[in-house]
């Protein structure tokens, strides 16, 4: 009499797990994979299940269970030189192609390299703070970063919002519906940059795009030969298409990647009790995912502020001056007007202006035991 | 993989399926339905830029240049394919793409292996300062990079060589690959090290027979994805690379926009070949991408 029930029991609660739970974590394979997929986003989405720290600084007791204990690095022997050896070519290679430039873009600002000091080698004479007082000065400079800000708030709004929305969206469609946008998603995301702006640039073509046609098709206006890009307006519109279609794939899987760590229960309980569908979103969904989408924020805005290549390749590789955003208006200082200075001056005071976010990004990180 | 997290939608969905039909409301179906039309919109919306790729790529030229785009092809034809293909310096462009990429993905592989390995099994001191510089330097302006190496790699004459392109996309790939093959080397138990050099390995034996194969899919799944990087890059190779014959295919797209206007029927032709082989490899790590992604482990 007894042993049927828990087997009928455990037949309608098996979810991944064909007899009872598995065991924990007995099988190598099995292991590697479920840490892989979801560690990242198990962990990050993790207030119920807080990440235990390494206490610092002891050495004395190793890292206690957070399901990988062993492997964790071993406690410190005193002279091992081993791993200093194995990163060294690592470190090396990053001095020279990142720490290096880093440097010298800041030597750069304070000197006033141009074309002639270019070729010839000559040392730059230095000028102090010149380079920056004359673009702080310049009423271009303050346009052009008013212009980079409106345009990665707009972009990383409409990103973080569609994115949200299609996650929710994907946790609500029937599977194979799932797996078709799914495909969708990463057809879209795996195109190469270059390629998806030649598309835009086809799709936008003032003679033979399709836009023109489809408007002119169902709002029977003339628009044929109506050039987007004459209008800086319009054509931040089609930029921030181009910006937004190639972002939202990672946000939605990320997202959705989270949304799944959601448990069921508590929502089901939620609306049992009478809360509408904001309610439990606001009060048990959001919670569980808003490390992972402060996290996917932080990365748009930078990655949004940073936008280089869309602009610079629909405006066929020369971005009029009302398309400049702080990275073109140094490119273009740098590479055409050979002012090189200015534009490491410029590269400079936006590495200034990001650095708030990429420390707060580091702070999350942290706070989810990411840099561990 | 939905099976590997438990409280996932999927498995409640299975719940639903199992149970008897009476159990979803009729009203719940609709609403479902709703959701799943809703869904397959924007799968057509997000899909179809890249349908509009191929099938650009792949009509007649006539229609191409038409004030009556149609959303059907009333013929299928190779011809752009064939154009895009017979442009100069298309063989050349290849082969600059794959010795490029190809280079800096096998040494920054072995760079960041050896990185990984250090970080993931030791506890050094500035080990903790060593991953947040990782991370950090990804958030970097590519023009604050650009200029400077620009200036130095013309100083040293390495412009217009291939090896101050692999340089760069070598170091390039490292953050990322160092952040994602550590994720792995961390979940090898140090035992199975430490049994094989028991069993009398040396350290190099124990690394080559038994940690190396368990790292070899993590290593895939970062060289691919530092492949894709390193192919679809364009800025430091419009820069850094002045001579026609040295190009690299995305710069090598740009000779298709001309004073004359472009050709669109065989810039989509040529896209669509360049986007090809980016596409069958991100469909192998994808699931990856957006774990690592999160973790900080790559630039966009």
């Amino acid at each position: 009499m007894l042993p049927p029930r828990p087997v009928r029991r455990s037949r309608r609660w098996r979810g991944p797990a064909p007899r009872g739970p598995p065991p924990p974590f007995s099988v190598q394979k099995n292991k590697r994979k479920v840490s892989h997929v979801t560690a990242a986003d198990t962990r990050a989405a993790g207030p119920p299940v807080p990440v235990p720290r390494a206490p610092e600084g002891t050495g004395a007791a190793p890292v206690p269970a957070t399901g990988i204990p062993d492997s964790r690095p071993k406690k410190r022997k005193k002279g091992e030189l081993l791993p200093y050896l194995l990163i060294l070519p690592a470190l090396v290679a990053i001095a020279a192609v990142y720490a290096f430039p880093l440097a010298k873009t800041v030597i750069m600002s304070f000197q006033d390299m141009g074309r002639k000091e270019l070729w010839t080698g000559e040392s730059p004479p230095w000028v102090g703070f010149e380079q920056f007082t004359n673009i702080l000065g310049d009423g271009e400079f303050w346009s052009v970063t008013g212009r980079t800000v409106v345009f990665m708030a707009a972009c990383v709004t409409l990103t973080m919002a569609v994115g949200l929305l299609l996650a929710l969206l994907m946790t609500r469609l029937t599977t194979w519906v799932r797996l078709v946008l799914t495909a969708a998603l990463v057809a879209a995301w795996s195109m190469p940059l270059m390629v998806a702006a030649s598309i835009f640039r086809w799709l936008s073509d003032s003679d033979y795009g399709l836009i023109n046609t489809l408007i002119a098709k169902v709002a029977g206006e003339d628009f044929l030969g109506h050039n987007w890009f004459l209008d800086p307006k319009q054509g931040f519109a089609i930029i921030s298409l181009l910006v937004i279609w190639g972002a939202v794939p990672f946000v939605v899987i990320t997202l959705y990647a989270a949304l799944t760590q959601v448990p069921r229960e508590l929502e089901e309980a939620a609306s049992l009790d009478g809360a509408n569908a904001p309610a439990v979103f606001r009060f048990v969904t959001w919670p569980v995912i808003r490390p992972v989408f402060t996290m996917v924020a932080t990365l748009s805005v930078i990655w949004d502020f940073n936008v280089f290549g869309q602009i610079w390749l629909l405006r066929g590789n020369k971005p009029e001056p009302e398309y400049e955003t702080l990275g073109l208006y140094s490119f273009s200082k740098a590479f055409e007007s050979t002012s090189f200075s200015q534009g490491t001056a410029i590269a400079l005071i936006t590495v200034l202006l990001l650095s708030g976010v990429a420390v707060y990004y580091l702070r999350q990180l942290m706070k989810t035991g990411e840099v561990e | 993989m939905s099976t590997s997290t438990a409280p996932s939608p999927a498995g409640g969905r299975q719940d639903l399926r199992q149970a008897p039909k009476q159990e979803l409301r009729p009203d719940r179906r609709r609403t479902r339905r709703h959701y799943d039309v809703i869904g397959l919109v924007t799968a057509v919306v997000m899909a179809f830029p890249v349908y509009w790729l191929v099938v650009s790529s792949l009509r007649p030229n006539h229609e191409i240049r038409s004030y009556d785009q149609t959303l059907w092809p009333s013929s299928l034809t190779f011809d752009n394919f064939a154009r895009a293909v017979k442009q100069e310096n298309f063989a050349t462009a290849v082969q600059s793409s794959l010795i490029v990429s190809v280079t800096a993905v096998v040494g920054g592989m072995v760079i960041a292996t050896l990185a990984a390995l250090a970080i993931g099994r030791f506890r050094f001191f500035g080990r903790k300062a060593l991953l947040m510089v990782l991370i950090l330097v990804q958030m970097l302006p590519p023009t604050a990079m650009l200029i400077p190496i620009y200036a130095q790699l013309n100083a040293i004459g390495g412009l217009d060589e291939y090896w101050g392109l692999i340089v760069v996309y070598l170091v390039s790939t490292l953050p990322f690959a160092i952040v994602m093959i550590r994720g792995f080397v961390v979940n090898i138990p140090v035992e199975l090290e430490e049994s094989a050099m028991v069993d009398g390995c040396t350290r190099m034996g124990a690394f080559r027979r038994v940690i190396f194969p368990l790292l070899a899919p993590g290593l895939a799944a970062a060289s691919i994805f530092a492949l894709v990087n390193a192919w679809n890059e364009y800025l430091f190779a419009y820069i850094l690379i002045n001579d026609n014959s040295k190009y690299t295919l995305n710069v090598w797209l740009m000779t298709f926009t001309t004073e004359r206007g472009t050709d669109y029927g065989a810039l989509m032709a040529a896209s669509t070949l360049i986007a090809l082989p980016v596409v069958v490899f991100f469909m192998f790590i994808q699931k990856k991408m957006a774990a690592g992604l999160t973790s900080g482990a790559v630039k966009g």
